[in-house]
């Protein structure tokens, strides 16, 4: 399988005024054109792995890797210039919040429309029209209204559907999902998961899927790495997650509280400071 | 006699033309002891009832009764000796410039508390947090340290009935389900009565022994825990909320 990108022992550090902090702790891993799912608690590092891969950490924060290679671009050495062609163009990233990754002040239609003339040469009409047809395509009804429309006009569930289609105009080869659905109800959750996930299949892309929800990852994924304190504990395939061996997936599968089995207790994690310590598992493929 | 007795409550927000609806003629009884849950999707009204009862929206219109006493616009001190709520968000929650200690002792000298020292440590204890997080600030504490401390605030005045609105959606599933045990055992030392909100169905399955199911400001079923966990429901919206609910927990394979 050829890969979409890799990363080879990817550290983010940030300096406190008691020494440095490592949010994420030399990991290695690849993507090929699969859905791979990120998953862990908050402070695991996820987010920042996420943000690390698009050179999103800003100063103080360091990003040190001994090779990241997006497609022929080496992203280490890759410049401020250089990397506005990438995001958007080759990768994208969707926020947890559309209330917060939404331009206020710009209607939804400029929004998705800059997003396309950032990356291509074409006219504002072609343009117009191919971001009615992405909005279309993300089951939003009557796209020609709500391109007119602003942010805080759209329902949250909408909102994210907006996002959707805004990063996945320029045709990417990869889009990074950080919580794409936490801030939104369980029943469009599953709505927005499902046409992200039939665009992601349809045009090949390759998917990374960070969240805090092992069961919902494991739906939508075909490989899942658990993170815990900036480290890879385990790499499992989607299907096998209940064959997972680390205490630490085990713990939070079985935190869950499940409604069709029910539990007088849920069980707490115990966590054991040895996994802190465990070398990180490479998910390279 | 019934802990809470909601009878045909409205909620409205707004006025004239642009005026709301957010509740519409709610009805609904918890028994003592019991611990009753009510869900729905942001939006549906849930935790606008459970502001109506705790007295922090007065445009109300209906019954409502705690504990055999009807409630008016104004809540009298001795409501919040019998009725306390635990808010969803905890680092929102906790005033940011005040220690645990402080917290928790202002609200023991405000229903008039002599031994609050001892009760301070005493509760820190009941909530699993221990005497060492007395002096710490809020930004000192994790988020599941922050909403034990706002439980122990709720139980400072040894209320009966707890009102829980959404009190674990901001936490991660591990943390969750260590507050979840607590509240689970402090109701079982207490005798509390919980009415707690939740948009998760697996949550409010695991605390409740009755759920109302909310949409568009209308409770549209009443079942039992054990009807939806063998996903009996009756009405099409429950069933469609279950359906979600299960199928983000199972595998498709």
């Amino acid at each position: 399988m050829t890969s979409l990108l890799d990363v080879e022992n990817l550290r983010v550090t940030f300096p406190t005024r008691s020494g440095s902090f490592e949010a994420v702790r030399g990991i290695s891993f690849s993507l090929g054109r699969e859905r791979l799912g990120i998953v862990g608690e908050s402070g695991s590092g996820k987010s920042m792995t996420g943000r690390a891969i698009l050179k999103l950490i800003r100063k103080p924060g360091i990003v040190t890797a001994d090779r990241m290679q997006m497609g022929g671009t080496d992203l280490l050495t890759a410049s401020e210039r250089e990397m506005r062609r990438i995001r958007g163009r080759h990768a994208s990233m969707i926020m947890q919040d559309p209330k917060f990754s939404l331009n206020p002040v710009m209607t939804v239609g400029s929004q998705i429309t800059e997003a396309l003339l950032t990356h291509e040469k074409l006219s504002r009409a072609e343009a117009r029209k191919r971001a009615v047809a992405m909005l279309d395509a993300v089951a939003i009804r009557d796209p020609e209204r709500v391109m007119s429309l602003y942010p805080h006009e759209v329902s949250g569930g909408m909102g994210q559907r907006i996002m959707i289609a805004m990063m996945l105009i320029p045709n990417p080869e990869i889009l990074i999902a950080d919580e794409p659905t936490s801030a939104l109800d369980v029943s469009v959750q599953l709505q927005v998961l499902e046409i992200m996930d039939k665009l992601v299949t349809d045009r090949g892309m390759g998917l990374i899927f960070i969240s805090h929800d092992l069961n919902l990852v494991s739906n939508f994924c075909d490989r899942i790495l658990i993170m815990y304190a900036g480290r890879i504990v385990e790499v499992c395939q989607a299907g096998k997650l209940h064959e997972a061996k680390h205490p630490y997936t085990i713990g939070l599968l079985n935190s869950v509280p499940d409604l069709e089995h029910p539990r007088p207790r849920l069980d707490a994690l115990q966590r054991d400071p040895a996994w802190r310590e465990a070398p990180s598992v490479s998910a390279l493929t | 006699m019934s802990a809470i007795e909601i009878r045909d409550l409205s909620v409205y927000f707004g006025e004239g033309a642009e005026q709301m609806r957010a509740v519409k003629s709610a009805n609904f009884t918890v028994a003592e002891g019991e611990s009753f849950g009510l869900v729905g999707e942001s939006g549906s009204g849930k935790s606008t009832v459970l502001r109506a009862i705790a007295g922090l929206v007065d445009s109300w219109t209906g019954e409502m009764s705690v504990l055999g006493t009807p409630l008016g616009r104004k809540r009298a001190p001795a409501f919040f000796k019998q009725v306390q709520m635990v808010f969803q968000d905890p680092y929102a929650s906790l005033h940011p410039r005040h220690t645990v200690d402080r917290v928790l002792g202002e609200v023991l000298k405000l229903h008039g508390f002599s031994d609050i020292d001892a009760r301070i440590d005493r509760l820190l204890d009941d909530v699993g947090l221990g005497k060492g997080f007395r002096f710490r600030y809020p930004h000192q504490l994790s988020g599941g340290q922050r909403q034990r401390v706002a439980i122990a605030r709720a139980l400072a005045p040894e209320p009966r009935i707890v009102l829980l609105d959404e009190p674990t959606s901001a936490l991660d599933v591990s943390v969750q389900a260590e507050i979840l045990n607590l509240l689970s055992d402090l109701r079982a030392e207490r005798g509390l009565t919980y009415l707690m909100v939740s948009h998760d169905l697996g949550v409010i399955g695991h605390m409740c022994d009755r759920i109302a199911v909310m949409q568009h400001g209308e409770i549209v079923e009443l079942l039992d825990v054990e009807k939806m966990r063998a996903l009996q429901a009756e009405h099409a919206y429950t069933r469609h909320l279950l359906d979600s609910s299960i199928r983000s927990v199972r595998e498709i394979s």
